[in-house]
């Protein structure tokens, strides 16, 4: 074991990946700075910037992919996705059905995501649940180095197209890049477990659809993805004081959905309570209030969203991810 | 007709000191997030915005202080804005790269390439009207490669909008040199679609303004589009912090954090052949090259330098101006910083 920060391990992880398949191939916006490592490792041919042209070099990607190349397509956020919806909604989501399963397109649509640094309604959201709403999409939101280098590994032997999202609070890069442009004036509120952490000397893939139990508790299950299970376990701990122990799962991909994890802990606390830093209507919460009622599980139920679009206001920004604060009255609302 | 330099100048130093004033409030941790600044670029904004006049529209990128400013958006609402207030512009809800003015029918996006379909919707409804007003569209040189731009420019080309399209071309698309990044010349292409291009030197504010009064003019009589290709160097690089320019500043103290994962990954096992490793290496190597002798670092670049060289023959007057614009940006800052009145 060693450690390592949450991109350095996706992009160490990558980086045995590309050494072991020759098809493996990164191409996106500012790629030869962003993956400087990565370039002088594999050489231009494998490792190549792109034109601020989001729908022809996704979209190039899931047929390149179709062909026989492993891409790895970087987007610079997954806000910017809505440039380029079309190369996932109707092409890579697509093609194994209308091809009656003949066909597939194992693109990996890497992206930051998520907010908590002040950047904006257009710079902070995190839409996996509108990107998992699509059927054939897989999408991955890694919490910790270690899941998220065991994930991205898994979604390049995945057979088909994966939205790989990288929280941007979690990412010692990203945060420098977007965040703080190398201030030591601001300061934002990053997980530490998150941002750093024990990571295996050879990655191995980390299957998609298994979420892991983060913490053991019997009277609330809390569910969520990146940033919102760190918020879920700072709150847990604020509660145990309270004489509140809760499960905190962590479903590391939206898509496919671990409902037998859920399901389980659920069956066990009878209270579910959803963090989901991306839209509250419409949603990953509502498709999980869905999951145990079609269970059949007798259960309370609530959650802790983003209600609204982000503001840009730091404090406001604060108010409207969900954090500890709130999780913790959301708890409480269930327990009364 | 004759720009007037004396305004002109005016416009462009009060952007800038406002804009140094930002970039102050950013580095003390005052504004979040990420600061593109639109240093380098104020000839182009005064010499086009000033010609605007009521009902005129503006669709701007994610440098668009100057803009508002030249407008005469209330510098202090920009400033508290930025800051996060509920006092500011938007309510303290867009941040920089979301400034609305609905009475200036301005709009900002930090999507690139969103001025092009901006401009052109906000053009079709001034054709509607039919009043004679136009639109205005700001982007750079790397937007040029965003799709919705490209259809834009096609799109105003068949129904004939009244606007101008203005590419401040710094040469360069983020980290990537433009020219690495694209297939044929932004004038070119615009001619290709149908919109004739003009050429112009966008550090040299006379000349912007004599090129936008001609371009402005033919929207306004039912002309078409126009498309705007003004020249200029970013003295900030993308944004504020930005890596390139770091490496620029201080190149061994940079280069260093850069260095030794770069070595251990041209020399781990596994991967590329030699041959690959190399050009991977001197693509990096060239980057940091062309990083050093930016045109970032020559002060020649500096259009407002060059403006204010015509105006030094009247030196107190010149004086008298500047003193004035600096007093009324550190009011403007003074301001915003005050506690809001509930």
């Amino acid at each position: 074991m060693r450690t390592s920060f949450f991109t350095q391990a996706v992009d160490d992880a990558l980086a045995q990946a590309m050494g072991e398949d020759p098809d493996i191939v990164v191409f996106g916006e500012d790629v030869p700075l962003l993956r400087r490592n990565l370039l002088v490792r594999f050489g231009p041919a494998r490792v190549r910037g792109a034109p601020i042209s989001e729908s022809a070099f996704l979209g190039a990607g899931v047929a390149a992919a179709m062909a026989g190349l492993r891409p790895v397509v970087e987007l610079y956020m997954v806000d910017f996705l809505g440039v380029c919806m079309d190369a996932l909604l109707n092409h890579a989501a697509k093609v194994e059905t209308f091809s009656g399963g003949r066909w597939s397109a194992p693109v990996v649509v890497r992206a930051p995501c998520s907010g908590g640094y002040g950047d904006g309604g257009q710079h902070g959201q995190s839409l996996w649940g509108w990107l998992a709403h699509i059927p054939g999409l897989s999408v991955v939101v890694p919490s910790t180095p270690a899941d998220a280098g065991g994930l991205m590994l898994a979604a390049l032997r995945h057979d088909g197209p994966v939205v790989f999202l990288e929280p941007k609070l979690l990412s010692e890069t990203w945060l420098e890049f977007l965040g703080s442009g190398g201030r030591k004036t601001v300061d934002y509120d990053v997980p530490a477990d998150g941002a750093k952490g024990s990571v295996p000397d050879r990655w191995e893939p980390i299957p998609f659809g298994r979420a892991a139990l983060r913490r053991h508790g019997g009277d609330v299950t809390i569910v969520g993805v990146g940033v919102g299970v760190h918020r879920a376990i700072e709150a847990a701990h604020a509660l145990e004081a309270e004489g509140i122990s809760a499960d905190v799962l962590d479903l590391r991909t939206v898509a496919p959905l671990d409902r037998t994890a859920v399901e389980a802990s659920v069956a066990r606390t009878g209270r579910l309570l959803v963090v989901d830093e991306d839209y509250e209507a419409f949603g990953l919460s509502g498709e999980l209030s869905a999951l145990v009622l079609e269970a059949g599980l007798p259960c309370r139920y609530g959650r802790v969203c983003t209600r609204t679009t982000i503001p840009f206001a730091r404090h406001l920004e604060d108010e409207t991810l969900p954090n500890a604060e709130r999780i913790r009255a959301g708890v409480r609302k269930l327990m009364g | 007709m004759q720009p007037d330099l004396w305004t002109l100048y005016a416009h462009m130093l009060r952007s800038r000191l406002f804009e140094e004033a930002v970039s102050k409030l950013w580095h003390d941790g005052l504004v979040s997030g990420e600061m593109h600044l639109g240093t380098g670029e104020e000839a182009i904004v005064a010499g086009v915005v000033s010609q605007l006049r009521d009902g005129d529209a503006m669709a701007l990128d994610h440098r668009g202080t100057a803009a508002l400013l030249v407008r005469g958006v209330d510098p202090v609402a920009i400033l508290r804005e930025m800051l996060g207030r509920p006092d500011g512009l938007c309510g303290g809800m867009g941040g920089h790269m979301h400034l609305y003015s609905r009475p200036d029918l301005t709009a900002s996006s930090g999507i690139v390439g969103a001025a092009g379909p901006t401009a052109a919707g906000f053009a079709l409804a001034a054709q509607h009207a039919g009043a004679g007003a136009v639109a205005v569209g700001f982007f750079g040189d790397g937007a040029m490669n965003q799709g919705m731009l490209m259809e834009s420019l096609n799109l105003a080309s068949v129904w004939n909008l009244p606007v101008v399209f203005v590419c401040k071309d710094d040469g360069w698309a983020i980290t990537t040199r433009s020219e690495g990044m694209s297939g044929a010349d932004p004038s070119e292409r615009a001619r290709g679609l149908g919109i004739p291009p003009v050429e112009v030197d966008g550090r040299d504010v006379s000349e912007v303004w004599e090129a936008a009064r001609a371009a402005i003019a033919r929207a306004r009589s039912g002309g078409g589009p126009s498309f705007l290709r003004a020249r200029c160097v970013h003295l900030e690089g993308h944004f504020l912090g930005f890596q390139l320019k770091k490496i620029a500043d201080e190149p061994f103290k940079e280069m260093s954090g850069m260095a030794l994962p770069l070595t251990r990954s041209l020399l781990r096992r596994g991967g590329g052949a030699l041959r690959e490793r190399t050009a991977g290496l001197k693509e990096v190597l060239a980057a940091v090259r062309s990083t050093l002798r930016d045109a970032r670092r020559d002060e020649a670049n500096d259009p407002i330098r060059h403006a204010r060289e015509a105006l030094l023959a009247e030196a107190g007057r010149l004086k008298e101006l500047e003193d004035g614009i600096e007093r009324e940006v550190g009011d403007a800052l003074e301001a915003a910083l005050e506690e809001a009145t509930p």
